[in-house]
């Protein structure tokens, strides 16, 4: 038996360190008095949060990316689509403390002079009619998209392409008021979820420790995944479509299933996304949005997981250093960055890493007095 | 289930494949039966691979008759309808999954449920590992089960995928050039290797090493230009006047 046991040592590498994150910053955050040197302070833990959720949308693209060979420009689109139905549940909890104090529509419905509530707006009031479309609608649209495309067998750069059409049309129907999402200011104001201020400390220190458990989670599903004979067929699928299809399995089946579920995990990304920062808007559909997470992906390490992590991780915390210091430099890092991991890390952080290590031991058994030379392959 | 128009195991009749007006096939007819094998030759772009694109269902024919066991038109199936119904192929590259190890590409191709919840929640039985075991011993790749199919040599490659192939266990094997790249002893090997599996199973063999053909001792095809040129014994077919003039030289 050579299937891998989910707990391995990649494994249990991330979870403990994101078990230690979920201890660490809320203590560090609280319990450390402010003006320690160990005191972390209020405005990096929603930051650190929305770092975690970006993780969770990397880790969503590597699973069909990285394992499936689908490459898709669009997944900001699904994540922007769990946020937005979170959005939809925040503006409802305004009630009447909106500007217009109206106790059913939000400001910009009275504002548009709105009667009365669209009729996809209903049930947003009700959290779990909301956490349900955070999974949901993502779901359906790259249900929907995933059957035409991957039964006409619309693969490679073709595909990528419509995936950016997708989030680009996207990002135009959410732009317009009409459409009844806000227009181009999006959903924000947010006062309260499930009962919490929104904006109090103990609030995000919760929902971060969430987003570290969602990440947890999220990793272990797409771990199981991998892991099991299915993760084999779509490792097969990326490197031999047409061999795959001669065995016998319907390729665009395992497509289709892999890419829905992504999407749901990018929509609950999303959904942990906007209520930390406070403000969903269109721009989270802007097709470079998309491109930015395969980049993530790429640094960090594609179709390893904990790469996607560390990926995202990393190139947002250099962003975010990046756009305090020197902002009009951002793009070009990151352009940078992506030609230098293409041409001289394939693999990304992790891979790269991982060769290195391997070289290093490698050459220390073969040097090693005594040590046999590895000479049994 | 209605009654076999035909008692061969593959019946095609009158296929044609065109490309942009060029006929890759022209009017073909070809009928195999039962535990025969046959083997195939012709010389470049006489359209053997193209016959079986057709047979497993690639490629669609822009007219003609292709069945399966005297009742499924194989015209209209998709690729993985008809390898469920119990034909496998070979491809003329040899295509392995060069990231996973030997075994697992085994266990990719062993008959069984194709959809992917069975996989997500797949177990490998007793039966299956012995199966593997099996395949493993009979594809000479015991030694190598642990190594990823990238590494593996090319005839090794081969012979995987002629072993993926019987893990399919299926009713007809197409084998595309199994003999390319091989040396003398390994093309001997492969020989004797289709021989053996074709007393139980139907094989159609393309091939351009003569040597091979002659191995394998059976009745052959000649392909030209999408069409038979002669059918027969190897004697016979390269006797052919046209047969000479077009493939094998002069
Ligand atoms: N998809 C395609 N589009 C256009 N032409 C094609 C296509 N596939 C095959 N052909 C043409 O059809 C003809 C038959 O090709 P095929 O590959 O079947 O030949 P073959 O007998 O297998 O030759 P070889 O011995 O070289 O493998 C060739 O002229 C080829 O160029
Ligand atoms: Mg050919």
């Amino acid at each position: 038996m050579t299937t891998q046991s989910l707990i391995d040592r990649q494994s249990i590498i991330v979870l403990s360190l994101l078990a230690a994150t979920a201890v660490l910053v809320p203590v560090l955050n609280t319990v450390a008095p402010p003006g320690s040197a160990l005191h972390l302070s209020d405005y990096l833990v929603p930051l650190l949060g929305k770092y975690l959720c970006f993780a969770l949308l990397a880790l969503s693209v590597d699973l069909i990316w990285g394992f499936c060979g689908i490459l898709s420009l669009g997944h900001g689109a699904f994540f922007a689509l769990g946020g937005y139905a979170m959005g939809m549940y925040l503006m409802r909890q305004i009630g009447s403390r909106g500007v217009y104090a109206d106790p059913i529509l939000p400001d910009f419905m009275v504002f548009l002079n709105w009667r009365e509530l669209p009729w996809f707006w209903h049930g947003f009031d009700w959290f779990p009619i909301a956490a349900l479309m955070v999974i949901a609608a993502p779901g359906l649209l790259a249900f929907i998209f995933g059957w035409f495309a991957f039964r006409s067998r619309v693969t490679g750069v073709y595909l990528s392409i419509i995936t950016q059409a997708m989030t680009f049309a996207l990002m135009l129907a959410f732009f317009r008021n009409d459409m009844g999402f806000g227009g181009n200011n999006g959903l924000t104001d947010f006062k309260e979820i499930l009962g919490f201020p929104i904006q109090s400390g103990s609030t995000r220190i919760v929902l971060f420790v969430l987003s570290t458990v969602a990440l947890a989670a999220g990793y272990l599903l797409c771990k199981w995944i991998v892991n099991s004979k299915l993760g084999k067929v779509l490792v097969a699928v990326r490197d031999a479509e047409s061999r795959t299809r001669f065995l016998g399995y319907r390729v665009e089946i395992y497509k289709l299933a892999v890419f829905t579920l992504s999407a749901m995990i990018a929509g609950v990304a999303g959904a942990l996304y906007v209520p930390q920062v406070g403000i969903i808007n269109p721009s989270e559909f802007a097709p470079a949005n998309s491109i930015e997470v395969v980049i993530w992906v790429a640094v960090g390490g594609r179709g390893t997981l904990a790469g996607a992590i560390l990926g995202a991780l990393v190139v947002n915390a250099g962003k975010t250093w990046f756009t305090g210091a020197l902002p009009e430099f951002w793009l070009f890092a990151l352009g940078g960055l992506f030609v230098f991991v293409t041409l001289l890390m394939p693999r990304g952080i992790l891979g790269g890493g991982t060769d290195l290590w391997a070289k290093v031991r490698r050459s220390r058994t073969r040097h090693a007095p005594g040590g046999l030379p590895y000479a049994a392959e | 289930m209605s009654e076999p128009i035909t008692p061969t195991l593959l019946y095609l009749d009158n296929v044609t494949v065109s490309f942009d007006g060029f006929r890759a096939l022209n009017a073909l007819s070809l009928a195999i039966d039962h535990a025969e094998m046959r083997a195939i030759i012709g010389p470049n772009g006489a359209g053997k691979t193209t016959m079986m694109d057709v047979i497993t269902g690639k490629t669609r024919p822009n007219q003609g008759t292709a069945l399966f066991e005297g009742v499924h038109d194989l015209t209209v199936l998709d690729e993985a309808a008809i390898a469920e119904l119990g034909i496998g192929r070979k491809f003329q590259t040899p295509t392995v999954f060069d990231m996973h190890n030997v075994e697992d590409n085994l266990l990719l191709a062993l008959k069984g449920e194709r959809g992917p919840f069975a996989a997500l929640f797949s177990r490998r039985t007793t039966r299956e590992r012995e199966r593997i075991e099996a395949l493993l011993e009979r594809v000479r790749l015991s030694a190598h089960r642990y190594r990823k199919a990238g590494e593996l040599s090319h005839g090794q490659k081969q012979w995987l995928e002629i072993g993926m192939l019987l893990a399919q266990e299926p009713k007809l094997l197409l084998v595309d050039e199994p003999a390319a790249g091989m040396t003398d002893q390994e093309t001997a090997d492969t020989a004797d290797l289709l021989r053996d599996i074709a007393k139980t199973r139907a094989v159609v063999v393309v091939e351009h090493d003569m040597t091979f053909v002659r191995d394998l001792g059976v009745k052959v095809t000649c392909l030209h230009e999408g069409s038979v040129l002669a059918e027969g014994s190897l004697d016979a077919v390269s006797a052919n006047e046209r047969v000479i003039e077009v493939y094998l030289g002069r």
